[in-house]
């Protein structure tokens, strides 16, 4: 584990199902048989599986961490888990299943890599099914593993698992694109083909679940494609004794997708200035080239007014920079959606104020199918809207890149997150007419 | 595309700094909250990668129970300076002769107490903000906790009115006399921390390492014999985390995993002289790191009820 000497690649993935479909029992499980578990942990799951449990130790002990949910026996929130082994780092987001948590799966499945949606074998597909692996789509994970689970309570029977594979692979693909999709019969209680291969199961070819979560390639889940950098923070020294310090002047941030180089034109939005980048600035010394997720500081030739919010961008695919937003979003509040009310909308490093002009559609998880003109959107709901922000946004669509195609929207005076939104494509690439210092 | 590759702690890495930057960018009024203590020092790191050339532009809070390792102390002061940082220290002492807290009789760790001392000084500064290295591997009430954990009027955390966080996105809105506690190394795990320090060739304080100390065994640990009790105008500050008669004291080679004070430190035995030795125990570790803390065994939701009035 101590070896440093080859660098170890961290999966993020997250966990959804409907309730007791063992999601906490099969992150349990993979703690487990990872030899992840200590032994206090171990020792504190016998004592309150001795005190409340009937003697049986609760795998989902592990993770229900919070008291309501261990009197209740449900997961109330999402639980983030770590575990490793010689391959790779994992962070796991424990995502529950009741139908009104929607919006800590749209959290957890965020920043996932890959989703592992648990199908109960006995009850097959049913709408939960749908919603989670819909938001996985429409959240852009990469990689989908359908776990269907509770195989031994089917007695392991190959039929039943390809009838629900076949009913999922119906309507995977009115969902786009996920870069891959496995599914894998387990059983989380009992450990089949979990972190060992199953003997119930000689018809099934492929991996165990944590051999596939080993080797899954996601070196290519980052956008390497256009060079975007929301300012987050500038950095001025101003000391007045170190001549060099007093003239730094670098704009600090967290790179959102492709590379930059020392010497590249760039642009800054929605300034619409184009310069040079002089040094790209970092504590271990400077760069030559920098890419995503890396954070760094960038030293341009030139001493423009920029700030916090604003984007530095690369010349070859520019963004768009429109104030006429269309997104799809996630409701995440009880107080339902308000046509017309302002809401703050946080996008990259900036906030704008904006108004929600009209509802699009609603989606339907039983069809899967858009629903036209509703009234409002309500928590848990899914559909595609219409905004105007105050001030233009510099954004590209959220299936080209994650980061610059997301925003949230937080409720003013309570300040609550009620909305995470995902922009519709621009309609074109902003045009600047640049104040070009480039001689 | 394959050299554009970041590997797990320097994913970690910047992910932590983009939280640094965050913070100062939304808040007015920031802290970062200093012990001395591991996690910490990774937090200084970071603090000095998210904004070097420029000064740290928060100042650093730590809130003293009195039962402080010496050594611990010493590290801290001197870490501070070397970065040219503000420290403000408050302590429970002070609290408790200013009436702002109360510790509850036969209780002798301080713990609880720490938590007016650190509202106190979130009011008294104005901090909208405080930025501290709590790890979500730690504990599973932690587990739950939000890189941006709203604390309201009365600095509570309500595990059933977290903001949810999505993508990158950071809310990082407050009214007036609430505030915002930040963990930028949530995703870390003690072993991640060892590594970056191991990495970054962090100094440590020495209590980390295998040395000599006269220790007692109680309530299934070793725990460290205070230092003697000298200025007598006072009570005794360590009054009842003392060894008594039936508990024996022993000279052991020992470290510390955690260290919280040296009331509730379970030390461990070890002999470990360097980062690497202390990676390798980690790595063969059979119980987790705050499984040596005595303040978290009380009840299995004793975390949950701390951070509920308002612990970090």
């Amino acid at each position: 584990m101590s070896n440093s000497q080859h660098p170890i690649e961290l999966l993020r993935f997250n966990t959804c199902g409907s309730v007791d479909d063992g999601k906490s029992t099969l992150i349990g499980r993979l703690l487990y048989d990872s030899k992840s578990l200590m032994e206090d942990q171990i020792e504190a799951m016998e004592k309150s599986a001795a005190i409340t449990g009937g003697g049986q130790i609760n795998l989902a002990n592990l993770t229900d961490g919070l008291r309501a949910e261990r009197e209740q026996g449900i997961t109330i929130d999402v639980a983030y888990r770590y575990f490793a082994t010689p391959k790779r780092k994992f962070i796991v987001a424990d995502t529950p299943g009741h139908v009104q948590y929607t919006r800590n799966m749209v959290t957890g499945a965020s920043t996932a890599n890959l989703s592992i949606v648990l199908v109960d074998a006995r009850q097959g597909v049913i709408e939960q099914t749908r919603r989670h692996t819909y938001i996985a789509a429409l959240l852009g994970i990469p990689h989908l593993v359908i776990a269907i689970n509770k195989m031994d309570l089917v007695d392991w029977k190959q039929e039943r698992f390809q009838e629900i594979r076949n009913e999922i692979e119906d309507f995977l693909p009115k969902l786009g694109a996920f870069r891959d999709v496995k599914f894998i019969p387990i059983s989380a209680l009992n450990g089949d083909n979990v972190v060992d291969a199953s003997k119930h199961t000689p018809w099934y070819e492929g991996p165990p679940l944590l051999a596939h979560l080993e080797n899954v390639h996601i070196a290519s889940d980052w956008n390497y494609n256009s060079f975007r950098f929301p300012v987050q923070w500038v950095n001025r020294p101003n000391n007045p004794t170190d001549q060099a310090l007093h003239d730094f002047r670098g704009l600090s941030g967290q790179i959102a997708s492709g590379v930059l180089r020392k010497g590249q034109q760039i642009a800054v939005l929605p300034g619409s200035i184009k310069t040079t980048v002089k040094d790209i600035w970092t504590y271990d010394g400077s760069v030559d080239e920098a890419f995503c997720p890396q954070s760094v500081t960038i030293c341009l030739e030139h001493d423009i007014d920029i700030s916090r919010g604003d984007m530095i961008v690369g010349l070859d695919l520019l963004p768009g920079m429109e104030s006429n937003l269309r997104a799809r979003v996630c409701w995440m509040n009880i107080r339902p959606l308000q046509v017309n009310k302002k809401y703050f909308l946080k996008h990259g490093a900036q906030t704008v104020q904006a108004v929600v002009t009209q509802i699009d559609n609603k989606i339907n998880f039983n069809t899967l199918e858009p629903e036209p003109a509703p009234a409002t959107l309500a928590v848990n709901d899914i559909g595609a809207i219409r905004l105007k922000t105050a001030k233009p946004l510099v954004f590209d669509g959220y299936t080209t890149n994650r980061l610059t195609g997301s925003f949230i929207l937080i409720e003013q005076g309570t300040n609550a997150t009620v909305a995470a939104g995902m922009l519709y494509p621009p309609t074109e690439a902003v045009k600047p007419e640049y104040t070009d210092f480039a001689i | 595309m394959s050299s554009y590759h970041l590997d797990h702690l320097q994913y970690l890495e910047t992910e932590a700094i983009h939280i640094m930057r965050e913070v100062a960018g939304e808040f007015e009024r920031p802290a970062l909250l200093f012990s001395g203590g591991k996690d910490s020092i990774c937090l200084l790191r970071l603090a000095e990668k998210a904004f070097r050339p420029s000064d740290i532009p928060m100042p650093f809070l730590n809130v003293e129970t009195g039962h402080e390792f010496p050594e611990l102390i010493e590290f801290r002061d001197r870490r501070a300076k070397e970065l040219g940082a503000k420290l403000i220290v408050r302590t429970v002492d002070e609290a408790i002769a200013k009436g702002i807290a109360h510790p509850a009789p036969g209780e002798i760790s301080r713990n609880k107490l720490q938590i007016p001392v650190l509202l106190g000084a979130i009011e008294e500064f104005q901090f909208d903000c405080a930025i501290g290295g709590a790890r979500r591997d730690e504990e599973k009430a932690r587990a739950k906790e939000r890189f941006f954990s709203f604390r309201d009027s009365f600095g509570q955390w309500d595990p059933k009115a977290q903001r949810p966080e999505i993508w990158n996105l950071y809310n990082a809105r407050v009214n007036p006399g609430e505030n915002m506690r930040v963990f930028p190394l949530s995703n870390w795990t003690e072993m991640d921390v060892w590594e970056y320090i191991k990495k970054e060739k962090l100094e440590v304080p020495n209590i980390y390492f295998s040395h000599e100390r006269d220790c007692f065994w109680r309530g299934g640990q070793w725990l460290p014999v205070p230092p003697p009790h000298t200025d007598t105008t006072k009570p005794d500050p360590f009054a009842g985390g003392r060894p008594k008669p039936n508990e024996p004291i022993k000279r052991l080679i020992v470290r510390v995993r955690t260290i919280a004070d040296m009331i509730s430190t379970g030390m461990i035995e070890s002999k470990t002289d360097t980062i690497d030795d202390i990676i390798a125990e980690v790595a063969a570790a059979r119980v987790t790191e705050r499984g040596t803390r005595a303040d978290d065994k009380a009840s299995e939701a004793a975390m949950e009820d701390r951070k509920k009035a308002g612990y970090f």
